[in-house]
C-alpha cells in the first residue's frame, strides 16, 4: 500500500504549486499508467484520507488512466496491448518490450479557483 | 458572480524526488566502479538463502556488501552476516518498500570504491517496490517454484520493471509438479525478451550461472562506460 505516500506527494506538490500563485484549489488532474505499480481506487481512497490533514481539503482528484503503447517492431508503428499481462502487438501479436507510454505518474493540472 | 476555472499545466512526475536521487546514485554507483543488483520478490520466495549463497561464493573473488530491507526484524542481516560480507539491515517499519532516500542514507562510512557488487534485498512485496527507483544497475525479480507458474500473470507491473528473473527452489520443481514451459511462458509474456535463470541455493544449482550473468552484465557496464572501469 503505496497510494499513501503516492497522494501525500501529490498533494505537496499541489500545495507548492497554488502557494506560489495564491490561488486555492479546485481539482488536481494525475495521469496513472496501467504499468505504474499504482491502483486508481487505492489512489483515490488514499487521497481522500491524505487532503483532510491539509489546505487542499477541497480539491478533487481527477485520475486520466493511460493505456500502455509499445512500439511494435513488425507494424514499425505505436500499437496497444491486449492486456498488461501480455505485451504484443494488439495487432499482429508480435512481442514488444518497448514501452512507448503507460508508465505514468504524473500531476498534469491545477484548476485554480480564480 | 462564477468565474470559469483557471487551469495551470504542471507536468511533474510524482516520485520526481527519489527519481532525482536515484539518478545521483546511479552516478555515484557507476563512478565508484560497482554493480548494483535490486532484488524483488513476494516474501518468502527464498531472496535471503540465495543471497546468502550469492555472498558465499562471490566473496572469494570479489569484494560483496549488501543493504536489506525489512518491516521489523534484523533477522536477515544476522543470516547473510555469516557470508562475511559487509550487510546493513535497512528496518522501514510501515513502509512496502525501500527507497532512494533509505539507501543513500544507509550508504554513509562505506567507501564504494571499494567494493565490486552492492547487492540490495527489497522488502519481500511485488507491488510497492516497482516504482521506486533504487538506482540500481540490475533490477532482478525472483519467484520460487512453489509459488506457481502463474505469479507473473499476477504481479506483471513489477515482471514488467525488472531485467532479469530468477526462479528459486528449483530442487521442489519435481514435488510441486513445476511447469517449466507455462512459467517462461508467463515471464516472456508480461515482459519480452527477459532472461530466466533457474537456481537452487540449498543444492547450489544454477549459482554459477548466475554469477557468471552477474560478472558478465558488469563487464557490459565497463566496457560501455569506460569511466567506470578501473
Amino acid at each position: 500500500m503505496h497510494e499513501l505516500s503516492i497522494a501525500m506527494s501529490i498533494l505537496d506538490m499541489a500545495e507548492e504549486e497554488s502557494g506560489r500563485r495564491s490561488a486555492a484549489v479546485d481539482a488536481i488532474h494525475v495521469k496513472l499508467g496501467a504499468l505504474s505499480g499504482v491502483a486508481k481506487d487505492a489512489l483515490l481512497s488514499a487521497y481522500d484520507l491524505a487532503r483532510t490533514a491539509t489546505n487542499l481539503e477541497a480539491a478533487e482528484l481527477v485520475i486520466e488512466e493511460v493505456p500502455v503503447l509499445i512500439f511494435c517492431p513488425r507494424c514499425q508503428a505505436p500499437r496497444g496491448i491486449p492486456s498488461i499481462q501480455q505485451l504484443t502487438c494488439a495487432e499482429c501479436d508480435t512481442p514488444s518490450a518497448e514501452i512507448l507510454q503507460g508508465r505514468e505518474l504524473q500531476v498534469v493540472a491545477l484548476e485554480l479557483r480564480s | 458572480m462564477t468565474a470559469a476555472p483557471r487551469i495551470v499545466e504542471v507536468r511533474k512526475n510524482i516520485l520526481k524526488q527519489n527519481d532525482e536521487l536515484a539518478r545521483a546514485l546511479r552516478t555515484r554507483f557507476e563512478e565508484a566502479g560497482v554493480f548494483v543488483a535490486n532484488l524483488v520478490s513476494s516474501p518468502g520466495s527464498g531472496k535471503t538463502a540465495f543471497l546468502e549463497s550469492t555472498l558465499t561464493r562471490m566473496r572469494p573473488d570479489f569484494r560483496v556488501a549488501a543493504l536489506v530491507g525489512d518491516l521489523a526484524t534484523e533477522n536477515d542481516a544476522r543470516r547473510l552476516a555469516r557470508s562475511q560480507a559487509p550487510v546493513r539491515q535497512i528496518i522501514t517499519g510501515t513502509i512496502c518498500h525501500l527507497d532512494a532516500a533509505m539507501i543513500e542514507k544507509n550508504l554513509d562510512g562505506w567507501n564504494l570504491s571499494e567494493l565490486d557488487f552492492l547487492f540490495i534485498e527489497n522488502v519481500g512485496n511485488l507491488v510497492c517496490p516497482s516504482s521506486y527507483d533504487l538506482g540500481e544497475s540490475l533490477r532482478v525479480v525472483l519467484m520460487s517454484v512453489t509459488e506457481g507458474e502463474d505469479k507473473p500473470l499476477k504481479y506483471p507491473t513489477i515482471v514488467n520493471s525488472a531485467d532479469v528473473a530468477v526462479i528459486t527452489k528449483t530442487d521442489l520443481a519435481g514435488a510441486v509438479e513445476f511447469d517449466w514451459p507455462a512459467a517462461s511462458k508467463n515471464l516472456q509474456a508480461v515482459r519480452p525478451g527477459i532472461e530466466i535463470l533457474r537456481v537452487s541455493a540449498k543444492t547450489g544449482c544454477g549459482m554459477d550461472a548466475w554469477i557468471q550473468f552477474l560478472t558478465s552484465q558488469r563487464e557490459v557496464r565497463r566496457v560501455a562506460d569506460p569511466a567506470a572501469a578501473r
